[in-house]
């Protein structure tokens, strides 16, 4: 019957579907012309990404920018505490012992069955002004020398705001350590008995088995949901705005305020995050393609 | 560790195993010396992969004793790795490692059990994969090999471990018949090199040749154990002679 070669087929169903959405296009669009009477204006916009500064004579980024960076920031050290997190857990969720088992358990249901948001609130009222001191990273500015500073600043954004955005690393990657756990724990049973029969028939031991047969097989497999993982935990990001971390949707808020451009703005940023999470997404599958074609 | 052949090299007593209610094992006993071959025959579901499977502890038993080169079977991990380093194991899945190639499958245990460098590891690899007789897949991924040669693979692997005892868990059963002979081949060398094999398998002829001991077993026991000439000409059991004329009736 087919006569196309082409992957797809364009059938009447199609074509309904396209005048529905069309149409219901149309229909905002003409709302918002007509009944909102909104009147557009994207000029104010490059004002926000970058702003010439007179005593320096250069262009330094505004605060739009300076949100995007810091979403970078936190979603890159976020991204590598996580799965760190996640796959020290994960592996415990699988252990034999009780302890360990137990432990991991406890922490991915307890944040699981908990709103991100409230579990945010909590752990930076409760646990983030302790374990902040602690480590000793709110005077850490204090007693670092000029070109620490400026290492910190470029790793970690402003110094100022350092203990600020560590406790957002913080509580975006124990958040989303929890669902790497669950992803990480699938991945190492997905491991055939077999292969873990086979290392222990030539004497590896438990750590061993896990380290060089067992591990490898499941980060290959973990690679599509843990990128999966990671766009969800960069679109996450935003929720700690609510701690005052200064990211892109904390100053979008902002932005938005002081110019009553709402729409714009928040078009404008839906943009943004999309680009981030899109590539973020062909990135990931590049490497899997990789991977997939190095085993044979 | 002595070659003295009134030692067993294996020795089990009195091995009870189940698996929930189900009796796996009862009361097996066994001695098998340096240097000799046995073959264990009998029914689906008589016990006779556990039977293997416990003497390198994939599956413990719970009454009775296995000790195997002096070493007994206990709860110490030390004693278990030990055991295992000494023992080498071939499935009938095979069970390479798909990550890893040939080689590197080969490699592992040596340098990570017994610490050889990587050099030293790929020289003794590629000894044991002449041995086989498929050196020139070393660099290939198991994936993209047959059933047969990735079996061979299966058995270099183990062989890179100079254990002194090779247990063979239904080795061929798993295999297209066309590549049932290169595998066979390969454990008649082994076993014409002295190697002490216990071997799990339905290849009578193969049994025939190379056994020394014959051991048949149903619902958890041992039925008889003689000599394969003894055997398959006159056993002595009802049982024994039900299940050889089935195997071997056509």
């Amino acid at each position: 019957m087919s006569r196309s070669t082409s992957r797809y087929r364009w059938s009447w169903v199609d074509s309904v579907v396209l005048l529905g959405i069309i149409g219901f296009f149309g229909f905002i669009g003409y709302r918002v012309n007509t009944v909102l009477v909104y009147q557009w204006d994207w000029g104010f916009l490059p004002g926000y990404l970058f702003r010439w500064d007179e005593e320096t004579q250069s262009l330094l980024p505004n605060l739009l920018v300076k949100g995007l960076l810091t979403t970078l920031r936190l979603a890159f050290w976020s991204i590598i505490l996580a799965t760190l997190i996640g796959f020290v857990t994960g592996m415990m969720r699988t252990s034999r012992r009780l302890f360990p088992q137990a432990f991991s358990r406890l922490y991915v249901e307890l944040i699981r069955n908990v709103p991100p948001i409230v579990f945010i609130f909590v752990f930076y009222f409760f646990i983030s002004s302790q374990i902040i001191p602690l480590l000793g990273l709110d005077t850490l500015d204090q007693r670092l020398g000029p070109t620490g500073q400026s290492v910190v600043e470029f790793l970690f954004g402003p110094v100022s705001l350092l203990s600020n955005t560590f406790s957002g690393i913080f509580c975006l990657a124990l958040f989303e350590a929890a669902y790497i756990t669950e992803i990480v724990r699938s991945g190492i049973q997905s491991v055939s008995v077999g292969q873990r029969e086979a290392a222990m028939s030539i004497g590896l031991s438990r750590w061993q088995q896990m380290r060089y047969v067992v591990l490898p097989q499941a980060v290959q497999r973990v690679i599509p949901p843990l990128a999966g993982q990671f766009i969800i935990l960069i679109k996450d990001s935003s929720i700690v705005s609510l701690i005052s971390i200064q990211e892109l949707t904390f100053l979008t808020l902002e932005v938005a305020n002081s110019t009553q451009r709402v729409f714009e703005v928040w078009v404008f940023v839906a943009g943004v995050y999309f680009v981030l999470c899109y590539s973020c997404a062909l990135i990931f599958r590049r490497l899997e393609m990789r991977l997939d074609s190095s085993r044979i | 560790m002595n070659e003295n052949t009134s030692n067993p090299i294996i020795e089990m007593s009195g091995v009870s195993k189940w698996f929930g209610d189900f009796q796996v094992l009862k009361d097996v006993s066994l001695q098998v010396f340096s240097g000799e071959r046995v073959v264990v025959c009998g029914p689906s579901g008589s016990g006779k992969s556990t039977l293997i499977r416990c003497i390198n502890r994939l599956e413990e038993h719970q009454e009775g004793r296995i000790v195997v080169d002096g070493i007994e079977l206990d709860q110490d991990t030390q004693h278990i790795n030990k055991v295992r380093s000494e023992v080498g194991m071939v499935f009938q899945q095979f069970n390479l490692f798909p990550h890893l190639t040939v080689l590197e499958n080969c490699t592992l245990g040596p340098m990570k059990v017994r610490g050889l460098s990587k050099k030293e590891a790929e020289a003794l690899a590629m000894e044991y994969l002449q041995r086989v007789r498929i050196p020139e897949q070393a660099a290939k991924y198991p994936g993209s090999l047959s059933g047969g040669q990735q079996q061979r693979v299966a058995i270099a692997r183990s062989l890179c471990m100079q254990p002194r005892i090779m247990l063979f868990d239904e080795p061929t059963s798993a295999l297209d018949p066309e590549m049932i002979k290169e595998v066979l081949d390969v454990m008649i060398d082994l076993a014409e090199s002295g190697m002490t094999m216990i071997c799990v398998t339905h290849e009578m002829g193969f049994a025939r040749t190379v056994a020394h001991q014959m051991v048949f077993m149903d619902e958890g026991r041992i039925i008889e154990r003689s000599p394969p000439a003894q055997f398959f000409s006159e056993p002595e059991h009802e049982r024994t002679k039900l299940f050889l004329s089935q195997i071997l009736s056509h």
